[in-house]
């Protein structure tokens, strides 16, 4: 019975109830800016002081409810990523503690241990966030607008974090703060404020400067390998044209004298 | 092994003949490859060489992925991040095996919809057609089980809907989808029986392709005007053909080249775009992502399986004929699978005595129409099930069936077809004339819209 | 059926075999990465060098870290068990004389080649016995007061180097050095 109730509430959510919950059915309901970022386009690549500052806005901001479960910390002197040197690494990964099931107790995390996972249920893990979040997709939601904006993840994790109207609401025990960008109510209160950390490289820590390089630094946890993605889509598409053009020849060549001997008689 | 007349293979030196009388496999590979094949084949005769090199894409992809993936509903999201983070050029791996299957599924479509444009299924090519119909229903198996694997939340929420289908059937339907699960709902023992039929599946698929291969081979290809190779002698076959190497490998390889490049422009500067977002979340089951879509491919039997919500008159009027029996959602998935069913069926729905859509002046309009429906069912499958798009899907839908079984049957009456040129040399004759003084690179008839 | 003359058919030779090469290419490139794959993944190359801290470790005491799935032995010897090491000359030992110790290769098996520091304080070793891979006990066991092996009776000095019983070999050491005062990177 109980299989029965699960199967139809599955089947009645896209069948017949789907004009009830259509209010939700929109990716994303609230106002995503079309924020610029290095790593865009074709050629774009990640800029390592960036992902420097962001992680610094992470360790700061996120950290404390947030994870990054999937994200090592000896990645982060990885090549084409922030590309800390590995005695800083080694320094950063320090500061956070991770349960060692071996000494069955927490102990400082080294390189090859992964970030801890988020603090509470409410609070997402970040390690994929800006490829879990599409920021616009266009007319009918086809999508388009990916092509032409970027992914739109980063966009509107910087979007979110700069969104927060300064509404809040106290409802059923908890606080609400209204966020354009989400289009709503959300449970997590601003974080980002000005000078709130003074960046190791000088830039003015601004809300919106933190906000980018967050979103910078968590599309790189996200899709670390993106530089080799694009460097190995340029060389394959490159080297499949030319090997085309040459087959494109070659076809021609070989069907030269059939054609010719069709278009005698 | 063909029926049309051409040189065998004859083992020459003593060690050919050696082999030769123990396994004759060297014949059975010339034979196979020396196959002669209608001059006038178009460029929409490529998608086989596409498809087949897309099974053995996800083949080798596939395999090298089973290697570091674990089939774990703790462990599968994780080891998935494992292969796009740890394994050497794993991520590109895994994107190609991703996007490997909407090509897979792009070049079956234009195959099959070239087939039904030249009437290649039509007799005697129908068992052609029907193992073609069962090799796109076990890829869409295969598909749909690969997709559960990553365990992101659309795809537990999409295999919680799918195998939620069989549910739907009246009577035996919690059984059926109990057994199919192993359990009362999308857990661990689905994750794994479903990794170990996504890996079988494919061979089941390359041994079927086999069969297609042997199947078309002993009747000839079809070819743009639909007229049959002549057979008399072999002085005549030849003047209609030409050996498959290396007239149309090098002219298919050309073409796979042109659609790899694009598609490795895909994989390396876009690999996300057709796949959804929330699957980068992983699989929770007690939140449901707010809309649950299929991947592109699934998307008009999705549109079709919608369709029928209760308000529909002929819901209405089933549900009442069966005593309730027939339910809005049991039609919504008959009415799917029978979509698949009617098309599969198509070989003895079309009464038309010619083969080329070419020379059928009515049926082109009905077949243009079929392709527009499947572009509008398939962006109606990706819109909510509400207003103005479920009445869409419905349309669609009605038209679908209709054009299988009212309008092929039909036409072929009614139809007043035009004349077919006598042989495939003389065809090919006037293509190569017709594009003068610069020709392309083959013979092209007509706009083709895949080029 | 051709026409083509002998500059039209070179031409034509060098196009045929400039795409079968660009097919052969692209055959080799697909190959390669389906290899690579089943090179160690990054993860696990990240466990071939691990940093211990020894800070804790007292005279006499020891740790036992896994390192590559295999067990090592750090010890901070006291100066007895140095002297005892360091009285033992090459010449008497008599299953192995080499120092099996890849940071400084091709030494025989005098203490000085054996530890970590010069001082002999820091002796680094993978804990598998030479014979058929027990761990051996430590902390004073068998007859050197050393090390000892329980499966077939292997008896270790406190250098680690094989005195008597079965086994071939003395105890192996791995690629290790001090970082700074407190760390030990094995590998």
């Amino acid at each position: 019975m109980k299989l029965r109730t699960l199967a139809v509430a599955a089947l009645s959510s896209l069948v017949l109830a789907l004009p009830a919950t259509m209010a939700e059915a929109t990716k994303v309901k609230g106002e995503v800016t079309n924020f610029d970022f290095s790593f865009q386009g074709l050629t774009g690549t990640y800029d390592r002081n960036q992902l420097q500052r962001g992680l610094q806005v992470y360790h700061e901001a996120c950290a404390s409810c947030h994870g990054l479960q999937y994200v090592a910390f000896r990645t982060l002197s990885d090549r084409n990523g922030p590309e800390l040197p590995e005695d800083q690494m080694r320094a950063f990964a320090d500061m956070y503690e991770v349960w060692d099931e071996e000494l069955r107790d927490w102990r400082p995390a080294t390189g090859p241990d992964h970030f801890p996972e988020s603090q509470f249920e409410g609070a997402p893990d970040l390690s994929l966030m800006t490829k879990a979040r599409a920021g616009f997709s266009g007319p009918y939601g086809l999508g388009i607008n990916q092509l032409m904006k970027g992914i739109g993840g980063p966009e509107y994790v910087a979007s979110f974090l700069l969104g927060y109207t300064g509404e809040e609401d106290f409802q059923a025990g908890s606080m609400f703060y209204e966020n354009v960008a989400y289009g709503g109510w959300v449970s997590m209160a601003p974080v980002l404020f000005d000078d709130m950390l003074v960046y190791e490289d000088g830039t003015p820590a601004t809300e919106e400067q933190m906000a980018l390089d967050v979103a910078a630094f968590l599309t790189w946890t996200a899709e670390p390998k993106l530089v080799e993605r694009k460097h190995a889509g340029f060389v394959g598409v490159i080297f499949l044209t030319v090997f085309a053009v040459l087959l494109y020849l070659t076809n021609k060549r070989l069907w030269a004298p059939i054609k010719n001997a069709a278009k005698k008689d | 092994m063909s029926g049309i007349p051409h040189d065998h293979y004859e083992p020459k030196s003593n060690a050919e003949k050696y082999v030769h009388r123990r396994l004759p496999i060297i014949g059975l590979i010339y034979d196979t490859i020396m196959i002669p094949t209608p001059k006038n084949l178009n460029w929409m005769w490529i998608w086989g060489i596409v498809l087949v090199f897309c099974l053995v894409l996800q083949i080798v992809t596939g395999i090298v992925l089973a290697m570091h993936y674990t089939p774990h509903v703790d462990h599968a999201f994780a080891s998935v991040e494992h292969i796009m983070r740890n394994v050497n050029g794993g991520h590109m791996l895994r994107y190609l095996h991703q996007n490997g299957a909407m090509l897979f599924f792009l070049a079956v479509y234009l195959h099959m919809f070239r087939s039904m444009y030249y009437g290649s299924y039509k007799t005697p090519r129908e068992i052609t057609w029907i193992i073609g119909m069962l090799i796109y229903l076990l890829m869409m198996a295969t598909a749909f089980m690969g997709y559960v694997l990553p365990w992101g939340q659309m795809s537990f929420w999409g295999a919680t809907v799918i195998t939620g289908l069989f549910g739907a059937i009246p009577g035996i339907g919690d059984t059926l989808q109990m057994w199919i699960l192993g359990g009362p709902a999308v857990d661990n023992a689905a994750l794994n029986r479903f990794f170990s039929l996504h890996y079988l599946l494919p061979f089941v698929i390359l041994g079927l392709v086999i069969v297609h291969i042997w199947a078309f081979h002993t009747t000839g290809n079809n070819n743009p005007t639909g007229v049959e190779v002549r057979r008399g002698s072999k002085e005549e076959a030849e003047k209609d053909t030409l050996p498959f190497w290396p007239y149309f490998v090098i002219k298919d390889l050309f073409a796979l080249a042109v659609i790899l490049a694009l598609f490795w422009a895909l994989v390396g500067f876009m690999p996300n775009f057709l796949g959804h977002t929330d699957n980068y979340i992983e699989a929770n089951p007690l939140v449901t992502p707010p809309e649950i879509v299929p991947e592109w491919y699934f998307l008009p039997f999705y549109a079709i399986l919608r369709a029928f919500t209760s308000d529909v008159w002929i819901v209405i009027a089933v549900n009442w004929l069966t005593f309730g029996i027939v339910d809005a959602t049991f039609f919504g998935v008959l009415a799917m699978f029978g979509a698949i069913f009617v098309w599969a069926l198509l070989p003895w729905l079309d009464t038309s005595s010619v083969r080329s859509g070419r020379y059928r002046p009515m049926f082109k309009w009905w077949f243009w129409l079929f392709i527009i429906n499947f572009v509008v069912l398939t962006w109606a499958g990706a819109m909510p099930a509400e207003g103005i798009y479920t009445t869409i899907a419905l349309i669609g839908t009605t038209y679908w069936f209709a054009y299988f079984l009212v309008i092929m049957p039909l036409l072929g009456v009614l139809e007043k077809p035009l004349p077919e040129p006598e042989t495939i040399e003389q065809d090919f004759k006037e293509t190569v004339k017709a594009s003068e003084p610069k020709g392309p690179k083959g013979p092209s008839a007509e706009p083709i819209p895949a080029e | 059926m051709s026409h083509a003359d002998d500059n039209d058919s070179t031409r034509r030779d060098f196009l045929y075999y400039a795409t079968a090469g660009a097919g052969v290419v692209t055959a080799g490139a697909a190959v390669w990465p389906l290899v690579n794959q089943m090179n160690p993944s990054a993860d696990v190359e990240a466990l071939s060098s691990i940093f211990v801290d020894v800070g804790g470790l007292d005279e006499g005491g020891q740790l036992t870290v896994n390192f590559l799935g295999k067990p090592v032995f750090i010890r901070r010897r006291t100066p007895e068990e140095i002297e005892a090491a360091r009285a033992t000359s090459v010449s008497d030992l008599s299953i192995d004389r080499d120092s099996r110790n890849p940071n400084k290769p091709g030494t025989d098996a005098s203490d000085e080649n054996r530890t970590l520091d010069d001082d002999g304080e820091w002796l680094v070793m993978i804990g598998v016995c030479t014979h058929l891979g027990c761990v051996p006990l430590g902390d004073g066991a068998g007859d050197f007061d050393a090390w000892f092996c329980p499966c077939h009776g292997s008896h270790y000095d406190t250098a680690g180097r094989i005195r008597r019983g079965p086994a071939p070999e003395n105890m192996h050491i791995p690629v290790a050095q001090f970082v700074d005062e407190t760390t030990i990177q094995l590998g």
